[in-house]
Order: structure tokens, then C-alpha cells, then sequence
């Protein structure tokens, strides 16, 4: 417990590798107007980095609650269910009428109602049966598969042309992001960050188990639905930034937990973070500028992600 | 002085607690024995709020459990809970200082480590300070949970059947740990034992569970007897009386 046994130097260390490959993707490749580079190339960084930091909190997050370390958010369908809420809300309302909300409005909206659905979905399923790791899983699996059936239907029926306003949350793309929604998008992950921050401590001991929080004093279904608050908002942040990046959040953590073993929410939150900022931007540095986008990023995320996924679940299966 | 007043709790149709009251003097090493079933952890977990409270009074000292905030509480009593189950790479220390939540909140200032230091060697735990707990046996890890709810530092410590998985030369160095946490430290030490041996050989008040109800409390002298056991367990054993402790030959 404290910040005093951090390990300074590893953590150190991911600062300067992602400093370097922030560097490499402001400068490679770029010709002529510096102004016009920088500023380009810099809302596209703000971008990544809100998005990376977002996805890497909310999944420390839900695994400290859950009481794992194989389940993420977005293995149990958060970022689907963001998905269908905003295709529901063109078929029911339509593409015009969607944009008369204006798109702050749509966008608060649209969280809210993850607030609420993920409050009624998630919240009961952590309470009542967090530790059962086999039904968590399978009751993740099956919400997805509903969220995206659902989704799917829908967007078969309605118009082709109103498809658009759906299409950035639902795949996941770097290079096409909601430029609109990127300030408030970043103020919002801000907010979110320092508010879990001031939660660390509780946190940690929340992560001892139930009952060995509670003997230390911490209400735990509170920390819990905190949690689960900050978990939804995060999603809902960076799916409509970005579209959701399944198996993003599982890959992170799991480094970070290998790099940096520590009880300690200070220490890992930073890490994660760390660790998931480089693997976008170092990513994107590769894919965009060496490899000319022949391959997008997301697939070879979840490729890595899922391998990762199988190893634990396989490796947890054992035991 | 734990008070516990007209006690009931159900699980489902299930009665396992049947208005039971019951005084837990300060300052003494109790114990709960009882046939399995009898309703000892879940009266354990009631007087620690693990469980909530369904109908009756809890007084710990003055405060009442159920309106006494939580970390109010942690202050006052703690539980070493039946099972746990810990993130393996903690190490000892770092566990131990968990114990110090209740009164740094996570800012842990000079006092709070020289606590935790004095846990680690109360408990004989310095030279495995920094070994992570899965390196440790099962008896090892129980001292180091112990460690944690001492260095918490509470007047009243609730252990659910700690003995459990313990040879019995942990078992033993454990039960002295107890008993000198009671005698020199001022520690009131309340017990689930399911080795009624155990019980009267460490403790100072036997309180005997059956059906959720009070069976019988006492000294072990007074309670621990062929006849006790045969209602309580339906064995017939003999008992040998050995140094003023009832003994029950197994």
C-alpha cells in the first residue's frame, strides 16, 4: 500500500518508449506545411491517446469489481450494447431527427441510457454472481450476441442513406473518428480519470475480496457501482469516438500486470495506460506510415487480444 | 462486550439462527463449537455484517451493527473470514499492511508501518516478509492473515474456523498466537473451532450451537463432557480431565 514501492524506473521507461513513438507518428513521412501536419496529426493523437487511456482505465476497472482477470467490457458486450442503443435511436427516430438532439445532446442522451441499461444488466449480474466465472462468461457472450443480432436487424431496416450516422461506432477505426464528440469526448475521460484517481485506495482493497473489504471497512457495493458508473461512461466515450476495440482493453492489462505486478491500482492504472497508448500509437505509427494501411490496426489488435484471451481462459480451465 | 439479543435468521424456508441471545465477554479467548449446521459462521458473519441483519440487536460495546458505519467499525472488531481467496503475488508485507485501511485509508504515515512490523513479528512472519503469499504453505498464509487483522489493531478479533487445513503443529503455534494476543495485548478473541479439543485446551468460554439455538456456555471444565457430546454431536467419546481442561479422547 502507498505510492512509495512504485516501480519508478518500468513505468519510466513506458513514458519514454511512448513519447518516442509519439514522436515518430507527428514526423514520419510528413512533407511540407508543418502547421498543417502538426495540427492534423495532432487531433488524430488526441484522438488515440483519449481512446487508448479510456479503454485500458475501464477494463482495470471491471476486473478489479468482477473479480478477474479474463473478463472486459467489452468480452461482456458494453460496447455492443452502445452500439444498438444508437441504432436503435435512428430506426426509432431517424437520422433527421436524431440530429435535431444535436449531437452533444445525442451523445449525453445515448450515455445516460447506457447508464441506466448497464446499471440493470451488468450491475445485477457482478452482485449476484461475480464470482462465478462460467456463467459471467457465458452471459457475456450471449448479451453480445444479442446486442449485435439486434443491431444488426435493425440496421437492415432502415435506410441506407441514415446508416451513416451509425457507422463510425460501429467499427472500430482509427483513422475515421468522430471529430465532433473529440473535445468533449476528451474533457468527459478527464473528468472520469481523476475522479478514479481519488477512488484508488478503495479500489485496491475492494480487489481483497468481498469479505476481507468489508472487514477493512470499505463499503464494496458502492466502490462497485461507481465502478460500474465510470466503467459505462468510459465505453460509451470511446466507442463513439473510435467504435468499440474488443479485445484492446484484455491485451493492455494483461501486459501491464506482467510488466508491472503490483496490488496497487496507482501503480496499474498508470501502466495499463501507459502500455495501452503505445500499443495505439506505436500501432497506428507502423500500420499508417510503414505499412501503408494495407492491414487495419483493429484486426491485428484482436488477433493478439484473442490469442491472449484463449491463453487465460485455457490456462485458468487447468487449475 | 459483544451483546447479541434475540437473534433470528432464515435462508429461504431454513431457520439457522432461532432467537438466540448471548454475551461475549471482553478481554477472553471464546469459542463457537457446534455439529456442522449449527449456525456458528452464520452467526459469526451476522456479528461482522458479512451478513446482514434480518431480525434482532447486535451491540459492540455501544455501537450497534447495522447503523454504525462501516469503517467505524473496521476500528472496533475485525474477522478472519473462512475462506479467502487473495491475489497469490501479494507479499506478505503488502498484505499486512492492508490491515493499516482501516485507520491510513490508504496514506500510510510512519506509525502504520512500525504497526505492520509489529504484526510481522508478533506473528513470527519477518523472514518471510517479502515472500509472495502462493510461495507460502497453508499454515504460513493463515499466520499472515492473522498478521493483517492484527496490525488493524481492533479490540475484538472473530476468526471462522482458522484451523482448517492446518497440521497440528500450525494448528498449535497458531492457537498460542491467539492466546498470548488475549493475555498480553488485551485482544478479546472470539473463535469457530471444530476440533472441541482446541477449544478446551486454549479457550477461556466454550459456547455450544445446536439447532441455532444456545446450547450450553461455560468454562471448558463446565461445559465439555460424554454427555455434552452426545447431545451436541451424537458421538459417545470419553473425556479425560487433564491440568483442570476436559479432553476428548478421539
Amino acid at each position: 500500500m502507498g505510492e512509495n514501492d512504485m516501480p519508478v524506473k518500468r513505468l519510466s521507461f513506458l513514458a519514454l518508449l511512448l513519447a518516442l513513438s509519439m514522436v515518430l507518428y507527428m514526423t514520419i513521412g510528413s512533407r511540407g506545411n508543418w502547421d498543417f501536419v502538426l495540427a492534423f496529426r495532432g487531433t488524430k493523437l488526441l484522438a488515440i491517446i483519449a481512446v487508448s487511456v479510456a479503454v485500458s482505465t475501464s477494463t482495470l476497472l471491471f476486473q478489479t469489481i468482477a473479480q478477474n482477470r479474463i473478463l472486459t467490457p467489452s468480452i461482456m458486450g458494453f460496447d455492443a450494447l452502445y452500439v444498438l442503443i444508437i441504432t436503435m435511436m435512428v430506426y426509432f427516430f431517424s437520422g433527421q431527427g436524431m440530429l435535431s438532439f444535436g449531437s452533444y445532446g445525442l451523445f449525453a442522451f445515448n450515455t445516460l441510457i447506457m447508464l441506466l441499461a448497464s446499471f440493470l444488466l451488468f450491475g445485477t449480474l457482478i452482485f449476484e454472481h461475480g464470482r462465478d466465472l462460467t456463467r459471467m462468461i457465458l452471459t457475456g457472450v450471449i448479451l453480445g450476441t444479442l446486442f449485435r443480432s439486434l443491431t444488426s436487424f435493425a440496421t437492415r431496416m432502415i435506410d441506407p442513406n441514415e446508416y451513416a450516422h451509425i457507422q463510425i461506432a460501429s467499427y472500430a477505426s482509427f483513422n475515421s473518428f468522430n471529430t465532433e464528440l473529440l473535445y468533449i469526448g476528451v474533457a468527459v475521460i478527464i473528468a472520469c480519470l481523476i475522479f478514479v484517481w481519488t477512488i484508488r485506495h478503495r479500489l485496491d482493497v475492494i480487489s481483497l475480496g468481498y469479505d476481507v473489504a468489508v472487514n477493512l471497512g470499505e463499503n464494496v457495493r458502492t466502490v462497485q457501482l461507481l465502478a460500474l458508473a465510470v466503467i459505462a461512461i468510459l465505453v460509451s466515450v470511446s466507442t463513439a469516438l473510435v467504435g468499440p476495440v474488443a479485445f484492446l482493453g484484455l491485451l493492455v492489462v494483461s501486459i501491464a500486470h506482467l510488466l508491472t505486478p503490483s496490488p496497487n491500482h496507482s501503480t496499474l492504472l498508470l501502466s495499463s495506460a501507459l502500455i495501452s497508448c503505445i500499443i495505439l500509437v506505436g500501432g497506428q505509427t507502423i500500420m499508417e506510415r510503414m505499412l501503408s494501411l494495407s492491414t487495419p490496426l483493429a484486426v491485428v489488435i484482436d488477433f493478439v487480444g484473442g490469442l491472449v484471451f484463449l491463453l487465460l481462459l485455457l490456462q485458468r480451465l487447468k487449475k | 462486550m459483544i451483546s447479541v439479543r434475540n437473534l433470528t435468521h432464515q435462508l429461504g424456508q431454513q431457520t439457522i439462527l432461532d432467537d438466540l441471545s448471548l454475551t461475549i465477554p471482553k478481554g477472553k479467548v471464546t469459542a463457537l463449537v457446534g455439529a456442522n449446521g449449527a449456525g456458528k459462521s452464520t452467526l459469526l458473519s451476522l456479528i461482522t455484517r458479512l451478513m446482514k441483519l434480518q431480525d434482532g440487536q447486535i451491540l459492540i460495546d455501544n455501537m450497534n451493527v447495522g447503523e454504525t458505519p462501516n469503517d467505524a467499525l473496521a476500528r472496533k472488531l475485525s474477522i478472519l473470514p473462512q475462506s479467502i481467496q487473495l491475489e497469490p503475488r501479494l507479499t506478505v508485507r503488502e498484505l499486512v499492511s492492508f490491515g493499516r485501511y482501516p485507520h491510513a485509508k490508504g496514506r500510510m504515515q510512519k506509525q502504520d508501518w512500525n504497526k505492520v512490523d509489529e504484526a510481522l513479528t508478533v506473528l513470527d512472519l519477518n523472514e518471510l516478509a517479502d515472500r509472495q503469499l502462493d510461495t507460502l504453505s497453508g499454515g504460513q498464509r493463515q499466520r499472515a492473515y492473522v498478521a493483517m487483522t492484527y496490525a488493524q489493531d481492533t479490540e475484538y478479533m472473530l476468526l471462522d474456523e482458522p484451523l482448517n487445513n492446518m497440521d497440528i503443529a500450525a494448528s498449535r503455534s497458531l492457537m498460542r498466537v491467539l492466546r498470548e494476543l488475549c493475555e498480553h495485548h488485551g485482544r478479546t478473541i472470539v473463535i469457530v473451532l471444530h476440533d472441541i479439543n482446541y477449544a478446551s485446551g486454549y479457550a477461556d468460554n466454550v459456547v455450544a450451537l445446536a439447532d441455532g439455538k444456545i446450547d450450553q456456555e461455560g468454562t471448558p471444565l463446565d461445559v465439555v463432557d460424554s454427555a455434552f457430546l452426545h447431545r451436541i454431536y451424537g458421538t459417545d467419546a470419553k473425556v479425560h480431565i487433564l491440568d483442570d481442561r476436559p479432553f476428548v479422547q478421539v
